[in-house]
């Protein structure tokens, strides 16, 4: 009780005394242990040896004799490597395009007047609901009448356009002042170049969290692009697990489904460590992907 | 904008402006061409794969094929009428009703209990943040592999550890009655601390000297809850319960890798239903009037919640 005494000792003087808060703190850090204990096991298990036997396999106390047997294991039955690349081609290029597409239009939401503005808004403001996952059907059969069926392509064309990022973008056009424009139409500088060269660079910070919104959101797609891949070569990270773990749980070697899972999700994990500020503040911007 | 107004009064004031309509509107969609330019690359991705792709849907469900190489024919509403008369998906539907309330409650319940008791910055409630929110992070594949272990009868995590104080180990993913359950309680973990941050984002909105105010008159932690932070953070819980509503019609990785719908169709949802008809069986028109059935539920939701979503995004 002492130790959570501390935390509370910069609470206004009328509740440091309240039991409540102080129950409901311990109930939070009982939970993100819980929370954690699947991290845990996941880690403990990728290094714990095979001859510790199938009835050890859930001990969450480390193994004596670590070994990296179960990482090679992983390393050879799934194609990693490939995968990643794929699911890195897919984030970057979703985003590179998602880039071009928010910012023109987030410009003219932002700052110029037009017919149909409000139409044009709803029209955006609903594929916050409609999203793509629910209208794969309609959808794959496009990707494949364009001649993308089973090509990386097609798994991001549906996400081009981004009504969550258009709205980011206008928000963040709409605080830049309007004299910096103002000062480049004297200079003659055409709406592309003051689009180029006054609101981009003025607002990195909204596309930097825009980015790891749309990277995180589809680094972790699974059905759409489970239903446009076929070939083993084009798999994303995310089918490319479940194949895995298919394969892996026949044979019942839970330590090579733990360093696959491992494998995936470190990438997300360590960016996540290292910018955990950004990150959170980009998801509460987020809302709706 | 002042500079600009002077010229617009000769229009205003001029005669018989009925004449001008016309040549105005022609004048306004021409002056609007960059904005439309701009608005293109845009467009043609939103009509392509969401509302060309509703036309689709809305067409694709008339039509049906005899067998998978047959021309296809018109069949009206049948394909609507065989959906709502399949049993597995009025189960889909039950379940995904189930699945909805059964995660949204617990979920945003404990992503409120979170963000009060996170509220305040220091170095454990950073580090406790963190530890909650990592599932969000995570592909639900991903999770999917862990509890696939975590459940596993006998040997698993759950058994090793719980399963010695209950006289009979349940089949956590294998029983009909607990699988849907257990496909949940994945959904809360990886859900939870997601909506933590709107909750932490909404109490930064609660007022201070309201609260200073409170603590002077004696109000006690419930009260506090009860009379300023909950009403306050009511733009907040509905923004939540719609993401969280969304996320259960759309969120249905676990349910592929773990159960494939299964035991006997418990955990089948609607999208996976969809999936079935589709890549399963190969019958797209199913797979429409499913998807279309779908869409009218959520643009229900879509109606209700409109407001508040048009509200957060500035307005038009």
């Amino acid at each position: 009780m002492k130790l959570i005494d501390r935390l509370y000792k910069d609470a206004p003087l009328a509740t440091r005394g309240e039991i409540t808060p102080k129950l409901g703190f311990l109930l939070t850090v009982l939970l993100a242990i819980v929370w954690l204990i699947p991290f845990l096991w996941m880690v403990v298990a990728t290094l714990r040896p095979a001859s510790d036997g199938i009835n050890a396999m859930a001990e969450l106390m480390p193994s004596l004799k670590p070994t990296l047997d179960n990482v090679r294991d992983a390393w050879e039955i799934g194609d990693f490597p490939r995968y990643t690349l794929n699911t890195t081609i897919i984030c970057a290029g979703i985003l590179l395009v998602q880039f071009v597409t928010i910012t023109l239009a987030g410009f003219a939401f932002a700052r110029l007047d037009f017919a149909g503005k409000s139409l044009i808004f709803y029209l955006f403001l609903m594929q916050l609901m409609l999203v793509p996952v629910l209208l794969i059907v309609p959808n794959l059969s496009l990707v494949a009448r364009l001649g993308l069926y089973d090509t990386l392509a097609g798994v991001m064309m549906p996400f081009f356009a981004s009504a969550f990022g258009t709205f980011l973008m206008r928000q963040a056009f709409e605080a830049i002042p309007t004299e910096l424009e103002d000062a480049a139409l004297i200079d003659g500088a055409t709406l592309l170049q003051r689009i180029r060269h006054i609101y981009v660079p003025l607002s990195m910070p909204s596309f930097s969290a825009f980015a790891i919104i749309s990277v995180t959101s589809h680094w972790n797609d699974f059905l759409w692009p489970l239903m446009v891949i076929n070939s083993p070569d084009k798999r994303p990270l995310t089918v490319g697990l479940s194949v895995f773990t298919k394969t892996a749980e026949g044979t019942q070697a839970w330590g090579t489904i733990a360093a696959g899972t491992l494998m995936v999700i470190a990438p997300l994990l360590i960016t996540f460590l290292i910018f955990q500020k950004r990150f959170i503040s980009s998801f509460v911007t987020s809302g709706i992907k | 904008m002042s500079l600009a107004e002077p010229a617009t009064l000769p229009v205003a004031t001029s005669a018989a402006p009925r004449l001008h309509v016309p040549k105005r509107l022609v004048g306004r969609i021409k002056a609007s061409l960059p904005a439309y330019l701009l608005l293109l690359p845009s467009l043609v991705f939103l009509v392509l794969f969401t509302y060309g792709a509703m036309g689709r849907v809305l067409i694709d469900a008339l039509y049906q094929r005899a067998t998978p190489k047959a021309p296809v024919r018109f069949v009206g509403l049948d394909n609507i009428a065989a959906v709502l008369a399949d049993p597995a998906f009025s189960s889909a539907v039950v379940n995904n009703l189930v699945y909805a309330v059964g995660t949204a409650i617990p979920s945003i319940g404990l992503a409120l209990l979170f963000a009060l008791t996170l509220s305040r910055t220091h170095a454990v409630s950073s580090a406790l943040r963190a530890a909650l929110f990592l599932p969000v992070l995570i592909p639900m594949v991903a999770a999917s592999a862990l509890f696939m272990f975590i459940f596993l009868p006998n040997v698993g995590l759950l058994d090793y550890y719980i399963g010695r104080l209950l006289p009979v180990l349940p089949n956590w993913l294998g029983d009909p009655d607990i699988a849907l359950y257990a496909i949940m309680i994945i959904t809360i973990w990886k859900n939870a601390g997601y909506y933590m941050l709107f909750f932490l984002a909404g109490l930064q909105a609660v007022p201070e000297d309201v609260m200073e105010a409170a603590h002077l008159d004696g109000a006690g932690p419930y009260q506090r809850l009860r009379h300023i932070i909950l009403p306050e953070l009511k733009p907040t819980f509905l923004f939540v319960i719609v993401i969280a509503i969304l996320n259960a019609v759309t969120q249905v990785d676990h349910v592929f890798v773990m159960t494939q719908g299964g035991p006997s169709n418990s955990t089948n949802l609607v999208l996976f239903y969809i999936y079935q008809q589709a890549v399963e069986h190969y019958d797209v028109g199913k797979a429409s009037a499913a998807t279309l059935l779908t869409l009218a539920a959520l643009m229900g939701l879509t109606a209700l919640s409109f407001r508040t979503m048009a509200n957060r995004e500035g307005g038009p």
